[in-house]
């Protein structure tokens, strides 16, 4: 069989544009502002940086300045002597864990300081002042103990980071912590017969990329005010957090308490980027409030603690080898991500699995291994980052894909269809891919055309530019991740109808900054057919009030409080139809329902208000029937399964959202400065739900992306102190930084259990930006790069090295 | 080996001393009114703006000046309050977020940062809308790279600027037109 015209496909493809998007629906699709953006342009969104409350006590922490030693003793007396102080707590007065998926960390260092930045000690005081002055007056006799420094170090089993850590209680059946390593969980996923798809390549590559660790930057630091009544198991939490839910049980599970103790407040929240999931400083204010009496206690980061305190994005290094065919089939990839996870496992581990079955980028390959190790080492440690480890996985395939198509001499466009996912596929776990799954060649053709790449560029062509001092490239990276969730995740809302027939609805996500608020009332008015002025989702989370929701990550919000939303105002709508049946002698079957009327199908004058039936509806002589309108809606996922331990075979994707990057760059060859002109992203989201959101993730992905690609990144000192704890030296992307162009694409393949076929978007546009530059750069320079970042002075170190493979 | 570590207080010192003994009147305007305040003369005009004239519009995110969350309008000028004394405000006329919108009705550049949709988790947003504003009064017409310039001071992690930069752009053109037709 001949191959395709791959490039033909590409120059007829049509697709839809950020700037011609037209949604055929009333509210879905439309690009309302967001519903809380005058409170934000105002300066009245109150975040719980702003928060105050009656006697509220300032709580400041003391560090470990080692990235291992023994903590021999800690001599709180000074400060506690210090007119204002309330509360000096340290590693021996409390025993309290806090874990998420093992429980390997104490909310203060306990006998060991195990990174630079850790909290040794605390205090809370009535000012912040004298809690500062406070932390000064604390002894503490540390005796240095060699660090492990890296992962070659750790991986050496000679020192351990967590000598008991085949003692440690972690979730069983999903991580593999091995005893007497520093692995903190080994993961395997397996498909095919890895041996024999290298027997049938011509061509075997391997290779190894890396990247060091990156800090989330929300803008608002991590910060929370916790009140706990000392004379009862009773705990209340304000805080900067994604996730109230997730946040609400792990206290419990740490202290010991029900979960109905716990009562969190999550107000307006500064962004998150997954820094701000789980659980982090919630632990240690409740036991300061605790030990002062109950009064509320606030503790906020400084942008220092922000960055060595509080836990990052891992560093990876990724090993690949891969087998090919001459004409391009890939037969077999092996995979190896080791994880610089840090001192404890947080959401490392889970980012450590989620690269077994989201590690292979979006093809079709018979024969896989992919074994991830997410590694402790004596750093600051690791959590959940936008992507959830899929930037750095990438990193590895996308850049992989690229330096194969080189080598064998065959288009990098035409390489990726032919060994793209398509319906009849399956995945490394064993999962089918159907219509309803996406495309990602959908993505690629129209990212591709959009830049209009014909082909890589000449060494003539490339000698040309050179002599002007500015090089350009085109280049382009695959996106394709699910939620890294639970099988069994869900989420939940609730709606009211208020007198007046607005209705008033909650949910259990957080909207901190990606608009889920107004998302959620354009699903609710399309379904209670209104206009969108009549639906209002609260912005304020409560545990004790808002129902349920499992976490605020894994761009699963949309996809999974958007079905529940859906259900919900479904319900409410089946209920006013039921009512007004029996007002109008009517059955439901014959009614419609718009603008705020039930009305019948047939003889559209007959018809009720919502507004009549919002709290039950009054006949004439004052009495009712039915009752307030209230109803909920709630999604679990369906058909997800966890994964084999040793194969890795199971069903973990609630939804793969697809796309594709495509950059034109200029390598500016006297700097080293890498500018983007333009970049063209297409994602399959199946369906835009607020137009100008997704406009949003979009650039706001891109540029974050952009950042990990061209500046950020950890510099440890030889003693594993971090060297760049601020924005002077850890930079992330200005204005400046950002591409000159933009082209947003949106392909709507529906998925058939997604919210009018909708998929998430948010990380997506992030994850593959580094690969697609790594890519363009190699088109402008004729230069592999191996690592990240390409800063100018990597990028101009390449140049003068003279080598073509900068590893 | 042992060692005792020198304990150090954060970089961003939050804290501010507000001691009894040192006190100094402060006169200034702020948003249009007359403020006289005493203060301690250490106290940095973000603490007085935030903690005294209870405006929590003005944000701080890393307390040492990079990354413009803090930005307010001093005599026409932006500064990064959380690197200036509120004693060097005496006289002087400040803006911040709150003195943007004028008898109840927002002013363009927040409208447009609304119908651009320029900002996601809005922390930036009172420093991002001050830098613009400052900008914009200086140079009614700027250019891209003016826009860019004056903007790289103000760090963004949601939106990538790209709205931001629209929505300044925008406003600067429909204040030339108001300009022109009144």
């Amino acid at each position: 069989m001949s191959q395709p015209d791959y490039k033909k496909e590409m120059e007829q493809f049509s697709y839809k544009q950020h700037l011609d998007y037209e949604s055929p629906y009333r509210h879905v699709g439309k690009g309302y502002s967001r519903a809380d953006a005058t409170e934000k342009v105002t300066g009245q969104a109150r975040y719980t940086y702003d928060l105050e409350f009656p006697g509220m006590l300032y709580a400041k922490c003391l560090h470990s300045p080692y990235a291992r030693a023994k903590i021999v003793s800690i001599d709180k007396s000074k400060a506690l002597a210090l007119p204002g102080v309330k509360a000096v707590l340290c590693g021996e007065d409390t025993d309290i864990f806090v874990g998420l998926y093992m429980q390997d960390k104490y909310v203060f260092a306990r006998g060991e300081a195990r990174y630079q930045g850790e909290v040794v000690a605390a205090v809370a005081a009535t000012t912040e002042e004298i809690a500062e002055k406070a932390i000064t007056l604390i002894d503490v006799e540390y005796e240095l103990l060699e660090p492990v420094y890296n992962l070659d170090q750790a991986l050496k089993n000679e020192t351990l980071v967590h000598p008991n850590i085949g003692e440690i209680a972690h979730t069983e059946g999903v991580f593999f912590p091995q005893a007497d390593t520093n692995i903190a969980s080994l993961n395997k996923s397996r498909r095919g017969d890895i041996d024999k798809g290298f027997e049938e390549a011509d061509v075997v590559i391997e290779n190894e990329f890396s990247l060091p660790a990156v800090a989330h930057v929300p803008l608002e630091v991590h910060n929370c005010i916790v009140q706990a009544d000392p004379f009862s198991n009773k705990i209340k939490i304000w805080s900067s957090a994604q996730s109230p839910f997730a946040l609400r049980q792990m206290m419990a599970a740490s202290f010991g308490i029900n979960e109905s103790d716990i009562q969190v407040v999550i107000p307006y929240v500064g962004g998150g980027f997954g820094g701000k999931a789980g659980i982090h400083l919630e632990p240690l204010t409740a036991l300061l409030s605790k030990a002062s009496g109950g009064l509320p206690v606030k503790l906020k980061m400084s942008r220092e603690e922000e960055f060595n305190y509080m836990p990052t994005r891992a560093g990876m290094r990724g090993r690949i080898k891969t087998g090919v065919k001459k004409d391009g089939k890939l037969t077999a990839m092996e995979i190896v991500y080791d994880w610089d996870s840090g001192a404890y496992a947080d959401y490392g581990v889970n980012v450590g699995k989620t690269a077994v079955y989201g590690g292979l980028g979006p093809y079709d390959v018979p024969n896989a291994a992919i074994t991830s190790n997410t590694i402790y080492t004596n750093k600051v440690f690791s959590t959940a980052y936008r992507g959830f480890g899929h930037l750095e996985t990438l990193w590895t395939i996308e850049r992989q894909m690229d330096v194969l198509s080189q080598k064998l001499g065959i288009d990098p466009y035409d390489f990726r269809m032919m060994n793209m996912l398509r319906p009849g596929s399956r995945t490394i776990t064993g999962e089918l891919v159907t219509e309803s799954t996406g495309s990602p060649i959908d993505c690629l053709k129209a990212a591709a055309k959009e830049i209009g790449w014909t082909g890589r560029k000449t060494e003539e062509e490339r000698e040309r530019e050179w002599k002007t001092g500015k090089v350009s490239g085109k280049g382009f990276a695959m996106i394709q991740k699910a939620p890294a969730m639970p099988a069994n995740t869900s989420s939940s809302v609730i709606m009211q109808m208020c007198g007046d027939g607005h209705v008033k609805m909650m949910m259990g996500g957080v909207d901190y900054g990606q608009g889920a608020v107004t998302a959620m009332a354009q699903i609710a008015a399309e379904e209670l057919n209104v206009p969108i002025e009549m639906v209002e989702c609260r912005r304020v989370i409560d545990t004790d009030t808002n129902p349920y929701d499992w976490n605020t990550v894994a761009s699963k919000l949309t996809w999974m409080a958007g079905n529940a939303t859906i259900r919900a105002a479904r319900n409410m709508v089946k209920q006013m139809k039921k009512l007004a049946a029996a007002v109008l002698h009517s059955a439901p079957e014959f009614l419609g329902h718009k603008d705020g009327y039930i009305y019948s199908l047939h003889r559209p004058e007959q018809r009720i208000a919502y507004k009549d039936l919002a709290l039950g509806y009054m006949f004439p002589d004052g009495s009712g029937i039915g009752g307030p309108l209230i109803s909920h809606g709630v999604c679990m996922a369906d058909g997800l399964t966890n994964l084999h331990p040793q194969t890795g075979q199971g069903h973990p994707a609630a939804a793969w959202t697809f796309g594709c990057h495509a950059v034109d760059i200029e390598v500016d060859i006297e700097s080293g400065d890498i500018h983007v002109k333009k970049i063209a992203s297409a994602f399959d989201i199946g369906q835009v739900i607020n137009e100008k959101f997704v406009y949003g993730q979009v650039c706001g992905g891109i540029v974050q992306g952009i950042g990990s690609a061209i500046l950020e990144g950890y510099k440890f000192s030889d003693e594993n102190v971090l060297l760049n704890p601020s924005f002077t030296d850890n930079k992330i992307p200005t204005m400046k930084d950002m591409p000159d162009e933009i082209v947003p694409i949106y392909i709507e393949n529906k998925q058939y259990n997604g919210p009018y076929g909708a998929r998430g978007i948010a990380e997506h546009t992030m994850i593959s930006v580094p690969s697609a530059i790594g890519n363009a750069v190699y088109d402008a320079l004729g230069i592999n790069f191996y690592r990240l970042p390409l800063t100018p002075e990597n990028v101009m170190l390449g140049i003068l090295s003279g080598e073509k493979d900068i590893r | 080996m042992a060692q005792k570590a020198e304990n150090k207080a954060c970089a961003m010192t939050t804290a501010h001393a507000e001691s009894m003994e040192r006190r100094v009147r402060l006169t200034c305007r702020v948003n249009g009114q007359f403020v006289v305040e005493d203060i301690d003369p250490t106290m940095l005009l973000l603490h007085f703006l935030r903690d005294r004239l209870k405006l929590f519009g003005t944000k701080e995110a890393c307390g040492e000046g990079e990354c413009g969350a803090c930005t307010v309008i001093m005599n026409g000028r932006p500064v990064t309050s959380c690197l200036v004394l509120a004693i060097e405000a005496e006289g002087s006329e400040i803006t911040t977020v709150e003195g943007l919108a004028k008898n109840g009705e927002l002013s363009i550049l927040q409208q447009e940062f609304i119908e651009l949709d320029a900002l996601q988790c809005g922390f930036c947003t009172p420093g991002m809308l001050m830098s613009a504003r400052a900008l914009l009064d200086r140079n009614p017409d700027p250019t891209d790279d003016d826009i860019k310039e004056a903007m790289s001071g103000n760090l963004c992690r949601c939106t990538g600027y790209r709205q931001i930069f629209d929505a300044v752009k925008k406003a600067a053109k429909r204040e030339r037109e108001e300009l022109k037709r009144s």
